[in-house]
């Protein structure tokens, strides 16, 4: 098991944001997270990643603990993650975003090797011919694949998405659902993807867990999981998306 | 990009200290002396603050603090002592360092405007303690007997043997500002300041980095002030903290560009220069602090990115030459 989530909650105030989520992840598999807005998939990511130490329970990647790490401790370790609302080093270079990643990641690399690896992960998803732009210039969708591009410079052992495909247009979505598979089949990199583009999801993930309200109801396969009835009824504020789901 | 053609940026900058410090010598002046001299530290503490100010993207107000101190430490080595200059400037350098390394540890927590006040209040507390602190003489401070200067070929040989010490420490922090900025630390200084978390996120150690930067900006104006106070011949609580002097180090590193090797060092010219012509002019004398507010107020509402970031913005051409 490359993660193991066990009995964590997050309170925040009087929001219990999270209760009891448990989880093991196998090493190279795909894990899709999904759940309706505000059911504290971010909330997971930040106690897994040490933006937030949980309230209860435990975290442990690649067998040893790691509830309440620091951030800069989990990305040494080699945990790697995006942020739902991009966060890019603006009056940076593209190539100096990523070489961030690959300088301070797991790694550690000197900048010389790093930017030799920020030109590979570069061209990998599609931001070569931005290099030398400032990424506060960049659009959505290319900020999107910054976030990732800096995630991967760090040869991270499990990396963790939100919502990398929020805001991207068809072709790009296809695009960026090839790269995360690749992410997978090439690199050998353990993946869990928040994703609420159901298709996309559903299409590109061995198993499948769902939050809502702060707590697990239903994991399994995509197709399992489309065919509970609970994560139906969970969905149902949102009819279309419930068709959605049962379409699959 | 090979050879020395690499480095234009920092020749450029070089270049420009090395014409300042050739001048006197040249004129054999000594008023020309004493005015590159104030242009000289201005760029040197200037280029100092750049590393926490520009790269690490922290405000500190109360800067003035480690030359006050370095000065301090080093006037009493030499005056009360009677040890050596060299010792004294080392004294100096380290004690501003060691108080910047505490510093780092108690007050960089803080974010944005939250660090730029403790910055401030530890400069006035400073200043309060030395007041008080009978060894460096309290209120009164401390006077140099005449005799040090003999050690170093007269009165007159010192002011000189200060330029000198005073250009070498400028190349010097010219070229500690051109490595970080080319360096990974650099690197990481810059990430934690366009999105601290973030760089956190990737794995960059901000603590530790945050407080190595302000050590590496504290030490420099630390012997600056033994230098400067050497010269000067006697030190106080008041000219040693003097929290508008702070001001204008923000001033000159905002108004040549903050966060570039090259703008520190026009903004210490530049700034230098327009206080010179106001303290002459009878209109502008009793208003200068006044006007370097305003100047503050207008790069920071119009040119934040300050000369050398304008011209790079606007000619993508120059950013080799300009860096
Ligand atoms: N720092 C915080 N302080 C207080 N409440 C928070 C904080 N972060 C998240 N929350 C709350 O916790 C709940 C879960 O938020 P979270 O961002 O994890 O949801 P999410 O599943 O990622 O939703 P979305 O799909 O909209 O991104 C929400 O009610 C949110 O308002
Ligand atoms: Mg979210």
């Amino acid at each position: 098991m490359i993660l193991q989530v066990e009995g964590v909650g997050k309170q925040f105030g009087g929001l219990q944001a999270l209760s009891d989520v448990t989880f093991d992840l196998p090493e190279g598999q795909i894990l899709g997270l999904i759940g309706p807005n505000g059911a504290g998939k971010t909330t997971l990511f930040n106690c897994i990643n040490g933006v937030y130490s949980p309230t209860t329970g435990r975290v442990v990647f690649r067998g040893e603990e790691v509830t309440g790490s620091k951030t800069y401790a989990m990305a040494h370790r080699g945990l790697a993650r995006t942020h739902q609302i991009v966060r890019p080093l603006n009056e940076l270079s593209v190539r100096e975003n990523v070489t961030v990643g690959a300088c301070f990641g797991r790694e550690g690399h000197g900048l010389h090797k790093a930017n030799e690896i920020a030109d590979e992960i570069m061209a990998f998803v599609g931001l070569a011919e931005r290099a030398d732009q400032l990424a506060g210039s960049l659009n959505v969708g290319q900020k999107k694949r910054l976030e990732m591009a800096r995630a991967l410079a760090a040869r991270p052992y499990l990396l963790l998405l939100d919502e990398v495909l929020a805001g991207l247009n068809p072709s790009e979505i296809a695009h960026m659902v090839s790269i995360v598979r690749r992410i997978r089949d090439e690199r050998g990199i353990t993946i869990i993807m928040i994703e609420h583009v159901m298709h996309a999801v559903m299409n590109v993930s061995d198993r499948i867990f769902v939050l809502d309200y702060g707590k697990q109801i239903a994991e399994g396969t995509p197709e399992e999981v489309a065919n509970n009835p609970k994560v139906i009824e969970a969905y149902l504020g949102d009819p279309e998306l419930a068709e959605r789901l049962m379409s699959e | 990009m090979s050879g020395w053609r690499k480095y234009t940026g920092l020749i450029v900058t070089l270049l420009i200290v090395l014409l300042l410090t050739f001048w006197p010598l040249i004129t054999g002046k000594d008023i020309t002396r004493e005015t590159i001299f104030t242009i000289l530290l201005s760029v040197a503490l200037a280029s100092s603050l750049n590393i926490l100010l520009g790269y690490t993207g922290y405000v500190s107000f109360g800067h003035v603090v480690f030359f006050g101190l370095g000065g301090y430490v080093g006037f009493y080595l030499l005056s009360v002592q009677g040890w050596s200059l060299w010792i004294a400037m080392l004294a100096g350098g380290a004690a501003s360092a060691i108080l910047a390394f505490l510093l780092g540890k108690a007050i960089l927590r803080l974010r944005g405007g939250y660090f730029a006040l403790a910055t401030i209040g530890v400069n006035e507390a400073m200043r309060a303690f030395i007041n008080n602190f009978e060894p460096f003489g309290g209120p009164v401070g401390m006077t140099l007997n005449f005799q040090v200067y003999r050690d170093y070929g007269g009165p007159a040989q010192a002011l000189w043997l200060s330029f000198y010490m005073l250009a070498a420490l400028t190349i010097i922090v010219v070229i500690i500002s051109y490595s970080v900025r080319m360096s990974k630390f650099g690197l990481g200084l810059l990430a934690i300041r366009e999105d601290e978390d973030a760089a956190e996120v990737m794995g960059v150690i901000a603590p530790n980095v945050k407080t190595w930067a302000y050590v590496l900006s504290a030490i420099i104006p630390g012997i600056l002030g033994v230098i400067f106070f050497f010269k000067n011949g006697n030190i106080e609580p008041a000219p040693a903290f003097r929290l508008h002097f702070s001001i204008e180090m923000i001033v000159m590193v905002m108004l040549g560009g903050q966060g570039t090797v090259l703008g520190p060092v026009l903004g210490g010219m530049g700034y230098q220069s327009l206080r010179g012509y106001l303290l002459t002019s009878p209109l502008f004398k009793n208003i200068q602090l006044a006007v370097a507010g305003a100047l503050l107020l207008i790069i920071v509402l119009f040119v934040p990115a300050g000369v050398v970031g304008w011209l790079r913005q606007r000619f993508p051409a120059l950013r080799r030459v300009l860096q």
